[in-house]
């Protein structure tokens, strides 16, 4: 608003004001549209984008409450109140799947943002730039291809009769291992996998938070005559806590969502491997492709994402009680 | 972030010797010598980063060795970290009758040209409104966009809304539209933009130039590095995609997209005849492990090959990335 306009308005009389209030209102909205066309011009591809792909599925919901089919369409087909729901939670599935989801994320974030942390100090102390440059390269590789590569590697360590580590048991005269049905062995591979795939890529945005601290801090602990350790515990430590923290509540208000393009390559089809490593994804995407279950998958997808948008809200608002600088929104 | 001379800098200036000049050149000074902890923590460091950096390493060896062995050592002792009994005879199968991969190059490429070019034109222009702070639909706007990041209908609903009623199943154009863009590389982009003055915008305006002059001629030169590092991110999520072209794709087209190929080969029999059509061998006669990963040399090669070009702008893009929007 510009000067004028506010000196206009409080010159004018009191009565007159009130009056023409919602009128001069909803005559700013129009004014400001008015002004900043050509950007909302520009936001509109976008605007349109998200409203076709991302609001527009959303009314299908309504599929979660009702026994869906093709003929009938969304909202033709017969209502079932929570029959959906209450099947899943009686059957088990819902809280198997959720165990899975959760207990996978949970392994994720903190064994991988120790790691990260860890490398992170570490890449801090190499002096070497040429060792620096060639680790951190190699380190961010595994993110840089498509899972379904990862799939492919997986199969060339793990397959039964030419994987590599068989050829290695074979080679020391073991007795090969069918690791494809050891169900107790995949929960332990799938975190292998994603720390090798996601550790380069997270250690970067710890190693520019540490190349952020105030250099003064160091030289000051080198004075007092901090040990290595010291230096960690009271210099590197604190000054990571902001970016830990908002890495941990991005992290956390995605923990019912799944990674599914990794499980889905790792595992598939394999049913004998679902009771330990079947999540909310993979789960919902079978229902989907093969068994044409769109009710079960909805309800499912719908529970996913209330509790999901619960939990960030939650975790958004703990955080926000303790510092508000931390928070997401 | 970087700190001008305190008064704590200044003081341990006057400890060292003068004329004497600061050998440490990373943020770590060493006004006094180093201790034994700094040593073997030193010490560990290297240890431990070798070992990872192999770790991360190791599986692309095994990938490419395998793919350079011959089929019958692998079958009698399996894959390993040399290729056994060297041969090319994996790449010559698949380059004996290229059509399938050929197109499906042809369609990842186009795809991921397209799609990156337009889907940064639209992320900037985006990016660019969500700056302007006097832009009054700022904040409306950027919830929009972020709530879908909060709350989805989920696959089932998703599915059926893009088959059914846009009517995409089937069309490579359900494959290509949903890559344009993500609330993340939005927010990337606006963060990107806050490293321009906001000066320059206020002087276009008084120079009377329109909001799409302002970001065309004035904003966007100022935003190589942006650009770069989101069409980057683009350009990987075409290159890498097999998960829509599985969902919307399936069998329907001719030329898969080049990983939902490779993911085909890997998991069914007859995609891997079929990869080879032409040579005409039955399924049993194929080399069946060596091709897998010959293909999957040949479907990951381009994008390993540019790698070490672009990598600068993938470090700036999780930096950037990670600061909240």
């Amino acid at each position: 608003m510009s000067v004028k306009q506010a000196q206009a308005r409080h010159s004018r009389p009191r009565a007159q004001r009130a009056g023409a209030g919602s009128q001069r209102r909803r005559r700013s909205v129009w004014k400001s549209i008015k002004d900043s066309r050509m950007l909302l011009v520009m936001c509109a591809p976008a605007i349109l984008f998200f409203l076709v792909f991302n609001y527009g599925p959303l009314p299908g919901v309504w599929i979660a409450f009702t026994n869906f089919n093709y003929h009938d369409g969304i909202f033709g087909s017969p209502f079932v109140g929570f029959k959906n729901f209450d099947f899943l939670i009686k059957s088990g599935q819902l809280w198997t799947l959720t165990r899975n989801t959760v207990l996978f994320n949970l392994a994720f974030i903190v064994l991988g943002n120790v790691l990260q942390i860890a490398i992170a100090i570490m890449f801090n102390e190499v002096r070497l730039k040429f060792f620096k440059k060639v680790t951190q390269s190699v380190m961010f590789l595994p993110y840089f291809i498509s899972v379904v590569l990862v799939g492919v590697i997986a199969f060339n360590l793990l397959n039964y009769d030419t994987g590599a580590l068989n050829a290695l048991i074979k080679a020391t005269g073991g007795d090969p291992i069918k690791i494809y049905s050891m169900a107790g062995a995949w929960p332990l591979i799938i975190i292998l996998v994603h720390l090798w795939q996601s550790t380069g890529y997270g250690s970067i945005v710890y190693f520019a938070a540490i190349m952020g601290i105030d250099k003064g801090l160091f030289e000051a602990a080198a004075i007092d005559g901090a040990s290595a350790w010291q230096r960690i515990r009271y210099v590197i430590l604190p000054s990571l806590k902001p970016t830990f923290i908002i890495l941990l509540l991005f992290s956390l208000g995605g923990i019912m969502h799944g990674n599914f393009g990794l499980f889905w390559n790792l595992i598939g089809n394999n049913a004998s491997l679902f009771s330990t490593t079947d999540i909310i994804e993979t789960s919902v995407y079978r229902m989907v492709m093969s068994q044409n279950n769109f009710t079960t998958s909805t309800a499912v997808g719908l529970y996913q994402s209330l509790f999901g948008f619960a939990i960030v809200m939650i975790a958004n608002w703990t955080v926000r009680k303790m510092n508000k600088d931390y928070a997401l929104f | 972030m970087h700190s001008s001379e305190t008064p704590l800098i200044s003081a341990t200036e006057t400890l060292t010797v003068p004329g004497k000049k600061r050998r440490w050149a990373s943020n770590q000074a060493r006004p006094v010598k180093s201790a034994k902890s700094d040593l073997v923590l030193r010490f560990v460091s290297y240890v431990f980063i070798t070992l990872f950096a192999l770790f991360c390493l190791l599986p692309f060896v095994l990938i490419v060795s395998a793919s350079l062995s011959s089929e019958s050592e692998i079958m009698r002792s399996g894959f390993g970290l040399l290729p056994k009994d060297f041969s090319f005879t994996a790449y010559e199968y698949i380059f004996k009758a290229p059509r399938q991969i050929i197109g499906s190059y042809v369609v990842t490429v186009v795809m991921t040209v397209t799609g990156t070019a337009v889907g940064l034109v639209v992320i900037a222009m985006t990016g660019f409104a969500l700056f302007r702070q006097d832009f009054p639909f700022r904040n409306h706007i950027s919830f929009f966009i972020y709530f879908t990041t909060l709350f989805s209908a989920g696959l089932a609903p998703t599915f059926l809304w893009v088959s059914n009623t846009l009517g995409l199943r089937g069309s490579y154009l359900a494959v290509w539209l949903p890559l344009l863009m993500t609330p993340w590389l939005i927010i990337l982009m606006k963060n990107f933009m806050r490293t321009v003055p906001f000066e320059i915008v206020e002087s276009g305006k008084i120079d009377g130039a329109g909001d799409f002059r302002i970001f065309w001629q004035l904003t966007l030169p100022m935003m190589k590095p942006a650009l770069a590092t989101v069409g980057l991110f683009l350009a990987l999520g075409y290159w890498n995609e097999w998960y829509l072209s599985s969902l919307y794709l399936g069998s329907t087209v001719e030329f898969k997209p080049l990983q939902y190929y490779l993911y085909n080969i890997i998991n069914t029999a007859n995609a891997l005849r079929n990869s080879v059509a032409g040579s005409n061998v039955s399924i049993t006669d194929l080399p069946s492990n060596t091709l897998k990963m010959a293909s999957a040399v040949v479907a990951t090669g381009p994008i390993l090959l540019l790698y070490p070009w672009v990598q600068k702008y993938f470090v700036s893009g999780i930096t950037v990335g990670a600061v909240k929007g």
